[in-house]
């Protein structure tokens, strides 16, 4: 199951002319605001009619200018999961999940239901007026209603945007095991690179109202090349991890292709495997072994391409066993260092500069 | 009640029953087209939207006689609409009390379309889009999001609206003229009543029940108001 996504829709300033395809997991929709991600989703969900245009949901056309098909939103079975949650507010939580199924004809599903309000943790909420929620509540609650509605897609349009950083480390769990359970393609629109980074299989990264990227999400957020379009401070690979063990000090320690990291206490169970970001500007390179440092990490790497901006930093990828590291240093130390492409370097990663919102399932 | 029924006397009763009769008929028939209509103004982009809505307010600028007079000219017996009427289906509304509720209808038409759009309007048009994405059509997006949101805002409309028909004199008149038993509403009534010697404490009576039923229904209507305001924020 898929979603194609081919559609070309002027805005007077804007023009979108996007092309991709969404597998199952998430696929982020990731650019600056104003770059028309709100509006792609819009569009495979049926709010919006592209100029011209087709979305394929699986094995289903819901449009197709030039078949002249163009389904109307009620009969696209997306389930749209919005920023402000927009819940009914004349109806329970528990109307508000059984709305989708009830206005579709959709039979009783208690195992679903059960098995989704247990999911998210809202069976204590049922009986409530969504105006009595918290903000994480109503977006669990929203989640919820879009899932039972019987979807064959998800479309989340920045869920956690509205929720202040707290909330957000509350609902992030419930969107790894949304990723890992729910067997359809998701879409989710987000100006957070910390949340792409954590949740997305796949990035499509936007620029002016084009792909500018499409591809894996370790692939697409080490490639230098992406560093512009995200932000130099906001840059930084992903490294796969997997979790060794919890040391008595307050560390843990993770394996990943390029040697062993030490980050303050991560919560997964060992054995488990995590994805760790690292940006780009906490890493420090380094010729020789580093000896006699406060910074507990070290990956061995090879430099495999400089790049330089417009600034005075340059954006180094390095290759650390099968992991790719970003590492953004000045053009100065490049120089001083007289790096190269090919050349060994150690990268060095302060455990604390690892936050617990760039560790995640 | 029975002190009531006294002062106003058989006349002024039948008066007050007539108005009753037409302003529940002026209510009930106004409140489907009127909710359509407010719908559409406040949710519809379209060619000559001015132009309706110039239209639907008409009644409320115009001076009453001209509407009078032009319901006469266009539902009399004469009248290419009102002898249509009655050849088709026996309904003669020019000096009958059906005329009286037709005119008040029309009267009160702009009050109802006003109270109902701005409660339609104050209902966040994203939440119908989340009902359509879930799978409503529009038909189920209005009866299961929209209505029940702004119902208390059509009941207002609908109470504003009576009280505004229970009042409808002008254009009446002009229409139905003023027959007691018939045609005689409680304005109607005050006015004849003022135009006979001794006839201001019967007058003064209809006068009062005029204002009561006009301050119960602002009462009414702001209590109603004030809970649409509640019901959409979810309380």
């Amino acid at each position: 199951m898929s979603i194609s996504v081919d559609i070309r829709h002027g805005f007077g300033a804007l023009s979108l002319d996007v092309q991709f395809e969404a597998p199952n997991g998430i696929t982020a929709l990731f650019g600056r605001s104003g770059v028309g991600k709100t509006s792609i989703v819009n569009a495979v969900a049926g709010v919006l009619r592209p100029d011209r245009g087709r979305i394929i949901l699986g094995d289903h056309t819901v449009l197709d200018t030039e078949a002249g098909v163009d389904l109307p939103m009620h009969q696209r079975d997306v389930g749209y999961v919005f920023q402000d949650a927009r819940l009914f507010p004349h109806m329970s939580v528990e109307k508000n999940l059984l709305y989708g199924r009830k206005v579709k004809k959709l039979p009783r599903d208690p195992d679903l239901m059960s098995q989704v309000v247990e999911m998210l943790e809202i069976g204590a909420l049922l009986a409530r007026r969504p105006g009595a929620l918290s903000g994480g509540e109503k977006q669990r609650v929203g989640l919820g209603r879009a899932l039972l509605s019987g979807p064959r897609v998800l479309l989340l349009d920045e869920p956690l945007a509205a929720l202040d950083d707290a909330r957000k480390a509350e609902i992030l769990p419930f969107l790894e095991r949304l990723r890992d359970e729910a067997q359809m393609p998701i879409l989710y629109v987000s100006h957070s690179i910390a949340e792409v980074a954590r949740l997305a299989s796949t990035v499509v990264l936007l620029d002016q109202g084009h792909v500018a990227l499409v591809g894996p999400t370790e692939q697409v957020l080490s490639d230098p090349a992406v560093v512009p379009l995200i932000g130099v401070r906001h840059a930084g690979a992903i490294v796969m991890a997997r979790v060794t063990a919890h040391e008595e000090d307050g560390l843990s320690r993770l394996e990943t292709g390029g040697g062993a990291l030490w980050l303050p206490q991560v919560k997964a169970e060992i054995g488990s495997a995590l994805r760790v970001r690292i940006r780009a500007q906490d890493v420090i390179l380094s010729l020789k072994a580093p000896e006699e440092m406060s910074a507990l990490n070290s990956l061995r790497g090879e430099v495999v391409t400089l790049r330089e901006g417009d600034g005075p930093g340059v954006i180094v990828q390095l290759r650390c066993g099968d992991e790719r590291v970003l590492a953004r240093i000045t053009r100065r130390s490049a120089r001083v260092m007289k790096l190269q492409v090919g050349m060994k370097v150690f990268a060095i990663i302060k455990s604390v500069s690892v936050a617990h919102s760039d560790v995640g399932a | 009640m029975s002190g009531l029924a006294d002062i106003l006397g058989p006349v002024g009763l039948s008066a007050l029953g007539l108005s009753l009769k037409v302003a529940f008929w002026a209510t009930v028939l106004a409140m489907p087209l009127a909710l359509y209509v407010a719908h559409v103004l406040a949710r519809r982009e379209f060619w000559g939207k001015q132009v309706l809505n110039g239209l639907v307010h008409l009644p409320l600028i115009l001076p009453p006689v001209v509407t009078g007079y032009l319901l006469l000219m266009t539902f009399g017996r004469r009248a290419p609409v009102g002898a249509w009427l009655e050849e088709s289906f026996g309904l003669v509304l020019a000096f009958r009390w059906t005329g009286a509720a037709l005119a008040a209808a029309i009267m009160a038409f702009p009050l109802m379309v006003r109270a109902m759009r701005l409660a339609i309007e104050a209902v966040d048009h994203k939440l119908e889009q989340a009902a359509g994405t879930l799978g409503a059509s529009d038909w189920s997006v209005f009866m299961t999001v929209t209505l029940p949101l702004i119902l208390p805002g059509v009941i207002s409309g609908a109470v504003m609206g009576f009280a505004k028909a229970m009042g409808e004199f002008g254009a009446t008149i002009t229409f139905v003229s003023n027959i007691p038993g018939q045609t005689q509403t409680l304005p109607s009534a005050i006015y004849a009543f003022m135009q006979v010697p001794g006839g201001e404490r019967q007058a003064l009576a209809l006068v009062c029940v005029s204002i009561g039923v006009a301050m119960g229904a602002l009462v009414v209507s702001e209590i109603l108001a004030r809970r649409v305001a509640d019901r959409i924020r979810g309380a």
